[in-house]
C-alpha cells in the first residue's frame, strides 16, 4: 500500500490513510522505490528495499512494552506489577509476530497505547492542573487519539475509553464545590480543545495530505462518485469537457449513485440456465470498460436516422420514453417479470434483441429527481431514475455480488418497490456526442469537506461489505481469548519457511484466567466498601488500585473486545490484539494485588516479602520458559508440520485447531 | 401508571374507578367491530398458519420468536374467540396501538406482558419499603418474573425489557447494600429472593414453554428439513417412520445413506450415479472422467452406500456385527454401481482448489484407486466410540491425501443434473458443518449377490430399536435453530428503517376491501407520537439540568419529587431506549410495528412529564390554569386526530378518493388509492 503513496496514484482501502502514509514515508526515507507490486503473500522481495518499512513497524511494535510498563507503573505504583506486564508483552509470540511485518496493527497499537499512557499520566497530574506537564500529557492524548483513529477505525474504541474517562473526570470536578464555575469552564474548554478540536484538526490534516499526495488516477477511482473522480489527474473526468445536455444518439456511461456503485454494464455472456430467462447479462461493474457504454435511442424510431449527421440534434427530456442500446453487443436494456438472480423479489434485467430491435419490454421512462416534465437532462449533475414502462419497476443495483457466472460483478435488478434510494438512481458520467459542442464542467469541484465525507462513506461501506462468503470458515470473537486458532502468516507446506501468528498460550490462558479472577476479587471488594466495613489503610490502597486502575483497564478491554461480537464483517484473529494489551496490563495489576493481599496475612514481614517476590518470579519464569518453547512460531520454522509426530513442534500442538 | 406512583400505598376507590373506566375505554376502542373485516389481514396470514399447525399438532419452526406467543394465540382460538389481549393503556386514543391489538398479531401480547412486568415490579418496589417478604411483596415479585418470562416467550424483543428490569433491580439492590441498617443475613435473603423470582423462575418457565411446544407438536411438518436427523427422528410420521427400528451401530457391511449436516443450500444425501464427469469442462480443464459423486436433495436408491472393511471382500454384516469405531479405516461402496468412493489429485469441477471426488473406474491409465477413508466421529465422547446411526456426526478423511469429504455448496451444470458438488477439501481448516455427515437410514446388509442387493436396496428399511433425544438436547437444538435461522434478506413494500419510526414517516397497510376504498392501516396518531417525542426530549433536558444543578448542590425540587422523577422517568425512557435503540444494530427487515413497545413506554412518559411540569414549574395560579387549559386542548386534539383516522384504523366506513387524499398528511405515507 505504501507503494501508492510513493507513486502518488489514487487507491482505495477500507482503513483511514495515516498508517499507510507512515509506512510509505518510512519506505521513502529508506530508499524503497515503490515498484514492488505486493500482489500476494509469498512473493519474493528480491532486490527491493523493504527493511526500512519492516524496521519502522517493528520499532513501533517494540514501543508497546515500555508504554505498557509505564502505564501499569502509574496505575498501581508497583514495580513488580509493571515488570510482570512488560514480560508478558515481551514474551508473547503473537505480539512479536504481529509487529515484525509491514502491517497496520503495530502502528495502531502504538498510538492506542500512547493514548492510554498519556491519559493515565494526565490523570496523575490532576493535582496541578494547567501546569506544563498537564498540558503536555493532555495534548499528547489528543495527538495519539488522532493517530489511532487515522490508522484504523478500531481507534474509535480508545477514543471512547478516553472520552468516558474525561466525562468521569469532569463530573468529579463539577462536584467539587471549592472549584468556581469559571475554573470549571476552563477545565472543560481545555479538554474540548485538546481532546476534540486538536485530534479533529490533525485527522483532517491527515486526509488533506492524503488527497494532496494522491493526485493521480489509479485503481481506486471507480469506487468514488463522478465528482470525486474529476479531481484526479489522469482520470477521464479530470478537466472534462463534455456536451452538457443529454441528447438522442449520445453514447453514455451510467453510474449508480450509491456509494461505491458501479457502472451499468453488459457483456456477451448469458444468464445461466435456471436463473431467469437465458438472455444476456446486465450487471454493475466498478471498473472502467468499453462494455459500460450505452447508446440512448428513441423508443419508436430506428437507428439509421439518428446516425445521419445532417439531422438536427434532439435532446432527451424528463419523462421521455427511451431505449438504451448496449454499444458493444447492440442489445437493448430489457426487463421482464422473471425473478432477479439474487434479490428474488425484484425483476431480472437483461440485454435483449438483435441489432437494437427488441420488444416493448425495452422501453424505459427517464426521469430526473425533483424536476418538472419536459426539462433537459444534465450530464453528471442530474440524478436519473429509469422506470420500466411495461412493469413499472425501477432500474437499480442491489449491491450484491453475483457468483462466478456473473464474473463477480454486482447485480442489477428492476425493483417494484418504489422507494427513493441511491440504489435506484443513476447519473450520466461519460457523454459522447459529436454533434454537440463540448462544455468544460468545473462546477463539479467538490469541497474538501465533501471529499472527506464521501471517502468516509466509501470506507464504511467497504468495511461492512467485507462479509464472509458462504461456507467459508471464519474466526469468531469467542475464539480469540482462548487462543483457539491462529493465522498463517507465511508458508503452508513442510518445505516452506513458516510463520504462524498465535499468542503464547501460557500467557493468553493466564490472561484469560486473570479476567475471571479479577471479577472474583473485585465484586467482594466493592461490596465490602459499599457496606462501609472499616479497612486498614494498606487494604484501602490495594482496593483503590484494584478498582480504579484495574477498572479503567477492564473497561479498555471490554471496549476493545465486545463490539466485535456485533460486527457483521469478516473478523480475523489479529483484531483481538489491542484488547490483549489491556488484558496483559490487567494481569500484571491483578496478580500483584492478589499476592500483596495474600502475603499481608503472613505474620512476619520478611517471609511476606519473600513469598511475594517468589510468586512474581515464578510467574516470570513460567512466561520465559513458555516463550522458549513457542518461539519458533514467530521466528519461523522449517520442517514437518506439527501434526506429524516427527516434528519438533509436535508436543506443542496443545489444541487440535492450531495449524503450525 | 401515574396513579400508582402517586399513591403507592393506598389504592383508593377513586383510582379503581379510573382504572376501570380506562380499561373499559380501552376495551371499547379495541373490540369495536372486531369481527370486521372477515378476511385475513397482513401477518395474520402468517400467524394464523401457525395456529392451525398447533391445532393439528404439526411441528414448525418460526424464527421470529419463541413459541409462547403462538401458543397463546392457539389457546385463544381454541377457547372459541380471540379476546383483545390489550387490557390497559393510559391513553385510549392511540390509533396504531388499536390497530395492532385488534388483530391476531404478537405485538399486543408482548406489550401486555411488558407492561405487566413493569407494573408489578413497581408494585413490588413500593411494597418493599414497608413490608418486605409479605404476601403482596412476594406476589408482585413473582408476577414480575412470570410476566418477564412470558414477554420473552412471546418475542425475543421482550428480552430487552427483561434486561432493563434486571438492571433496575440490580441498582436498587446496590442501594440496599449501602444501607447499613440491614443485616448481612437479610441482605442475603433479599438477594436470593430476587435471584429466584427474576432469574430462576423465568428460565424455568421459558424452558417449560418449549417443553409444552415440543410436547404438543409431535408430528412432522413443513420445517423438518432444517433440523438434524436425530431431531426429525423424534417426530411422528416424518423420518421417524423410516428410521424407527434401525440398528444403532454402524458395522462393516452396513447399508447407509449419508446426509450432510450443514443442510445448506438444501438438505442432501451423498449420491452417485452411472454418469461420469465430462472429459473436459467448458473452461478447458480436464477431469478424471470417472463416475460422478454428488449430493442429491431427494431420497433415491442411489443414495445408498455400503461400509466395507478394506481387508475383506464381503459386503454383508457378519454375525455378530463388527461395529465401526472412531479412527477406523473403511471403504464406501456405492450400492447400485458397486464402485468405491474415491478422491485424487484432480481439481474438482467447480472448486478447482479442492480435489475431485468420484466413484473409481479403472481406465488403465496408471491412476490407482485411492479409496481408503478414515472415519472421524466429531461429537465423540471417547476415542473408541462406535459410529452410531443418526447420532454420530462423522468426517471422512481420505487416507492418502488427508482431504476431507465436503459439500462445496455449488450446484453442478447440466452434465451433473444440477445436483450439488461434493469435493475433497485439502486445507480443512477447523470444524465446519459442510464437512460433517451423519447416517440417516441404515440397515445391516444381508445379500451376497448384487442382484439381490439391488432388491434389498430398493426395499424400505425395517428393523427395531428406537432412540429418542432428551428434552434438553431438543431444546438446545431448536433454540439454536430459531436464533440462527435467517430469513432471506427480504425487502417488503412496507418495511421501514428504524429512523422513520420516531417521526412516523411510514405506515403499513393491513387490509384493503376488494371493491370499496375501505382499508386498514397501521398508522400512528401523529399528535400522540409528536407529543411523546417532545416529552422524551423535555425529560432528558430537564434531567440533565437537574443533575448538573444537584451536582453543584443546588436543589430545585424536593427530594421525593426528584426520586419520583428519576425512577418513573427512568423506567419509561429506559424502556423506550431498550426497545428502540437495538433495532439500529439489526439487519433484519424492520416494520413499523416493531416500534410499538417502545412507543408505549414513550407515551407513558407524557403524563409524568405533564404532571411534573404542572407541579413544579407552574407555581402561581394563572400559569397553572393556563396549563390545564392547554392539556384539555391537547386531549381534545388527540381525540380529533383519532376520529379523523378511525376509518383507516377500523376499516369502516369506506372513504372516497378525495377523503383518502386528505388523510395523506405526509408524502411518505402509503395510503392506497384505487384507480378509477
Amino acid at each position: 500500500m505504501g507503494s501508492y503513496y510513493i507513486n502518488r496514484t489514487f487507491f482505495f482501502d477500507v482503513h483511514p490513510p495515516l498508517g499507510k502514509m507512515l509506512i510509505g514515508l518510512a519506505g521513502y526515507l529508506s530508499g524503497y522505490d515503490g515498484t514492488f507490486p505486493f500482489q500476494k503473500p509469498g512473493d519474493r522481495y528480491e532486490q527491493h528495499n523493504y527493511m526500512g518499512m519492516r524496521g519502522f513497524c517493528a520499532f513501533l511494535g517494540s514501543c508497546l512494552v515500555p508504554f505498557a510498563y509505564l502505564t501499569v507503573l502509574e496505575l498501581s505504583k508497583s514495580l513488580p506489577a509493571a515488570l510482570l506486564t512488560a514480560f508478558l508483552l515481551i514474551f508473547d509470540t503473537g505480539c512479536i509476530t504481529l509487529s515484525q511485518y509491514i502491517l497496520l496493527d503495530p502502528i495502531l497499537m502504538f498510538f492506542l497505547m500512547g493514548a492510554v499512557l498519556s491519559m493515565v499520566k494526565c490523570n496523575t497530574c490532576a493535582d496541578r492542573p494547567f501546569s506544563t506537564s498537564w498540558w503536555f500529557w493532555l495534548s499528547l492524548t489528543g495527538v495519539n487519539l488522532a493517530g489511532a483513529m487515522g490508522v484504523k477505525f478500531v481507534g474509535l474504541f480508545v477514543v471512547l475509553l478516553v472520552g468516558l474517562n474525561t466525562i468521569y473526570d469532569l463530573w468529579d470536578l463539577l462536584g467539587n464545590l471549592s472549584l468556581s464555575l469559571v475554573l470549571f469552564g476552563k477545565h472543560l474548554l481545555a479538554r474540548v480543545l485538546c481532546l476534540i478540536l486538536l485530534p479533529l484538526a490533525l485527522y483532517m490534516a491527515m486526509f488533506a495530505v492524503h488527497f494532496a499526495v494522491l493526485n493521480k488516477s489509479g485503481p481506486g477511482d471507480g469506487f468514488f462518485s463522478s465528482a470525486f473522480q474529476s479531481q484526479l489527474i489522469g482520470n477521464n473526468l479530470h478537466n472534462v469537457s463534455v456536451p452538457e445536455y443529454l441528447a438522442y444518439g449520445s453514447v453514455v456511461t451510467m453510474k449508480n449513485l450509491q456509494m461505491a456503485g458501479g457502472y451499468l454494464h453488459s457483456h456477451w455472456h448469458l444468464y445461466p440456465e435456471g436463473i431467469g430467462a437465458r438472455q444476456q447479462q446486465v450487471t454493475a461493474y466498478l471498473h472502467k470498460d468499453l462494455n459500460n457504454l450505452w447508446i440512448i435511442k428513441k423508443h419508436d424510431s430506428n437507428t439509421a436516422g439518428l446516425l445521419d449527421p445532417s439531422s438536427p440534434v434532439e435532446f432527451v427530456r424528463h419523462g421521455d420514453i427511451i431505449r438504451l442500446e448496449h454499444k458493444e453487443t447492440s442489445r437493448n436494456l430489457h426487463s421482464h417479470q422473471h425473478e432477479a438472480p439474487l434479490t428474488r423479489k425484484h425483476f431480472q434485467v437483461t440485454g435483449y434483441g438483435i441489432n437494437g430491435t427488441g420488444d416493448s419490454n425495452d422501453f424505459w421512462r427517464i426521469e430526473v429527481v425533483s424536476r418538472k416534465i419536459g426539462k433537459l437532462i444534465k450530464v453528471l449533475r442530474s440524478q436519473i431514475r429509469l422506470t420500466h414502462v411495461a412493469t413499472g419497476c425501477i432500474l437499480g443495483s442491489s449491491g450484491k455480488t453475483l457468483p462466478k457466472w456473473g464474473w463477480e460483478q454486482v447485480e442489477v435488478t428492476c425493483t417494484p418497490y418504489l422507494k427513493e434510494t441511491p440504489n435506484s438512481l443513476w447519473n450520466v458520467e461519460d457523454h459522447i456526442n459529436p454533434k454537440l459542442p463540448n462544455i468544460s464542467l468545473d462546477v463539479l469541484k467538490p469541497s474538501f469537506v465533501e471529499i472527506l465525507l464521501e471517502s468516509h462513506m466509501v470506507m464504511i461501506r467497504g468495511n461492512s461489505g467485507l462479509k464472509p462468503k458462504d461456507n467459508e470458515v471464519t474466526s469468531k470473537p469467542w475464539h480469540w481469548p482462548i487462543n483457539y486458532q491462529g493465522l498463517r502468516f507465511s508458508g503452508v507446506n513442510e518445505t516452506d519457511y513458516r510463520v504462524y501468528l498465535l499468542g503464547n498460550p501460557v500467557i493468553w490462558w493466564l490472561n484469560l484466567v486473570t479476567i475471571g479472577l479479577y471479577i472474583l476479587i473485585a465484586i467482594p471488594a466493592t461490596v465490602t466498601l459499599k457496606r462501609g466495613v472499616q479497612l486498614t489503610s494498606e487494604l484501602k490502597e490495594l482496593s483503590q488500585v484494584l478498582l480504579r486502575g484495574g477498572g479503567q483497564i477492564t473497561l479498555g478491554w471490554l471496549l476493545h473486545y465486545l463490539p466485535f461480537f456485533m460486527m457483521g464483517r469478516v473478523l480475523y484473529f489479529h483484531h483481538y490484539f489491542p484488547a490483549m494489551l489491556f488484558s496483559s496490563m490487567l494481569t500484571g495489576i491483578t496478580w500483584d494485588t492478589l499476592l500483596r493481599f495474600c502475603t499481608g496475612f503472613l505474620s512476619s514481614s520478611t517471609t511476606a516479602r519473600k513469598v511475594y517476590g517468589g510468586g512474581i518470579l515464578v510467574l516470570v519464569l513460567l512466561i520465559m520458559y513458555s516463550f522458549y518453547l513457542f518461539h519458533p512460531l514467530s521466528y519461523g520454522m522449517i520442517g514437518p508440520m506439527a501434526s506429524d509426530p516427527s516434528s519438533p513442534m509436535a508436543g506443542l500442538r496443545w489444541m487440535e485447531s492450531w495449524e503450525f | 401508571m401515574l396513579g400508582f406512583l402517586k399513591n403507592p400505598i393506598v389504592v383508593t376507590a377513586e383510582i379503581n374507578m379510573n382504572l376501570l373506566a380506562l380499561t373499559a375505554m380501552g376495551l371499547i376502542s379495541r373490540l369495536r367491530g372486531l369481527s370486521y373485516p372477515r378476511a385475513v389481514v397482513f401477518d395474520e396470514v402468517y400467524y394464523g398458519q401457525f395456529v392451525s399447525l398447533y391445532m393439528k399438532r404439526i411441528f414448525f419452526v418460526d424464527d421470529s420468536g419463541p413459541p409462547f406467543g403462538h401458543m397463546l394465540l392457539a389457546l385463544g382460538g381454541y377457547l372459541g374467540g380471540f379476546d383483545g389481549n390489550f387490557l390497559w393503556n393510559r391513553i385510549g386514543a392511540e390509533n396504531s396501538l388499536i390497530t395492532q391489538s385488534r388483530f391476531m398479531l404478537l405485538e399486543s401480547i408482548l406489550i401486555f406482558f411488558i407492561l405487566l412486568a413493569v407494573l408489578s415490579y413497581l408494585k413490588f418496589y413500593n411494597s418493599q419499603s414497608y413490608s418486605s417478604f409479605s404476601g403482596s411483596w412476594w406476589f408482585w415479585l413473582l408476577l414480575t418474573g412470570v410476566a418477564c418470562s412470558c414477554a420473552v416467550g412471546v418475542k425475543y424483543m421482550g428480552l430487552f425489557t427483561y434486561m432493563l428490569l434486571l438492571v433496575i433491580t440490580g441498582l436498587h439492590f446496590w442501594h440496599m447494600i449501602g444501607d447499613q441498617t440491614l443485616s448481612n443475613v437479610s441482605l442475603m435473603c433479599h438477594f436470593l429472593a430476587r435471584g429466584l423470582a427474576l432469574i430462576i423462575i423465568p428460565v424455568t418457565m421459558y424452558l417449560s414453554f418449549f417443553y409444552v411446544h415440543l410436547a404438543l407438536l409431535y408430528r412432522s411438518g413443513p420445517h423438518d428439513q432444517i433440523m438434524t436427523s436425530a431431531f426429525q427422528a423424534s417426530l411422528e410420521g416424518g423420518l421417524a417412520r423410516i428410521t424407527q427400528g434401525q440398528p444403532l451401530e454402524v458395522a462393516y457391511g452396513s447399508q447407509i445413506t449419508l446426509r450432510n449436516v450443514l443442510g445448506k443450500p438444501m438438505q442432501c444425501w451423498l449420491h452417485s450415479h452411472k454418469n461420469t464427469y465430462p472429459i473436459r469442462y467448458e473452461n478447458g480443464r480436464g477431469s478424471s472422467h470417472q463416475q460422478q459423486v454428488t449430493c442429491y436433495p431427494f431420497k433415491d436408491v442411489n443414495n445408498w452406500w455400503i461400509v466395507k472393511d478394506p481387508g475383506m471382500q464381503q459386503l454383508v454384516v457378519s454375525n455378530p456385527p463388527r461395529p465401526v469405531r472412531h479412527g477406523h479405516i473403511v471403504q464406501l461402496v456405492h450400492g447400485i454401481t458397486t464402485r468405491y468412493l474415491n478422491t485424487h489429485d484432480v481439481a474438482a469441477p467447480l472448486s478447482p482448489h479442492s480435489q475431485e471426488v468420484s466413484c473409481y473406474i479403472d481406465y488403465n491409465i496408471s491412476m490407482p484407486a485411492q479409496n481408503l477413508w478414515r472415519v472421524e466421529i466429531v461429537n465423540r465422547e471417547s476415542d473408541t466410540d462406535v459410529w452410531k446411526t443418526i447420532l454420530s456426526e462423522v468426517r471422512f478423511v481420505h487416507v492418502n491425501t488427508s482431504a476431507v469429504l465436503k459439500l462445496s455448496g455449488a450446484s453442478l451444470p447440466e452434465w451433473g443434473y444440477r445436483q450439488l458438488e461434493v469435493v475433497g477439501e485439502k486445507l480443512s481448516k477447523g470444524y465446519h458443518q459442510s464437512m460433517v455427515w451423519n447416517v440417516e437410514e441404515h440397515r445391516y446388509g444381508k445379500s451376497q449377490e448384487q442382484k439381490e442387493r439391488e432388491v434389498e436396496l430398493h426395499s424400505p428399511t425395517q428393523m427395531d430399536i428406537s432412540k429418542n433425544l432428551s428434552f434438553m438436547a431438543k431444546f438446545a437444538e431448536l433454540q439454536w435453530k430459531i436464533l440462527t435461522l435467517k430469513n432471506e434478506d427480504t425487502e417488503h413494500k412496507y418495511s421501514s428503517s428504524a429512523l422513520d419510526w420516531i417521526t412516523m414517516d411510514t405506515n403499513i397497510a393491513y387490509w384493503l376491501h376488494p371493491t370499496s376504498g375501505a382499508q386498514i392501516h397501521l398508522i400512528g396518531n401523529v399528535l400522540t407520537w409528536a407529543s411523546a417525542n417532545v416529552a422524551t426530549l423535555v425529560y432528558m433536558c430537564l434531567s440533565l439540568w437537574y443533575l448538573v444543578r444537584r451536582r453543584r448542590r443546588i436543589y430545585d425540587i424536593p427530594e421525593d419529587a426528584w426520586q419520583l422523577w428519576v425512577s418513573a422517568g427512568g423506567i419509561c425512557v429506559g424502556g423506550w431506549a431498550v426497545n428502540y435503540l437495538p433495532f439500529f444494530l439489526m439487519e433484519k427487515t424492520l416494520f413499523l410495528y416493531h416500534y410499538l413497545p417502545a412507543l408505549t413506554f414513550q407515551i407513558l412518559l407524557i403524563p409524568i412529564v405533564l404532571q411534573h411540569l404542572s407541579n413544579h414549574l407552574c407555581r402561581s395560579l394563572l400559569p397553572k390554569s393556563m396549563f390545564s387549559a392547554l392539556i384539555v386542548a391537547w386531549f381534545s386534539s388527540v381525540y380529533l386526530v383519532y376520529c379523523t383516522f378511525s376509518p383507516v384504523t377500523y376499516g369502516e366506513p369506506s372513504l372516497s378518493v378525495a377523503e383518502l387524499k386528505d388523510l395523506r398528511w405526509k408524502d411518505s405515507w402509503n395510503i392506497l388509492i384505487r384507480k378509477r
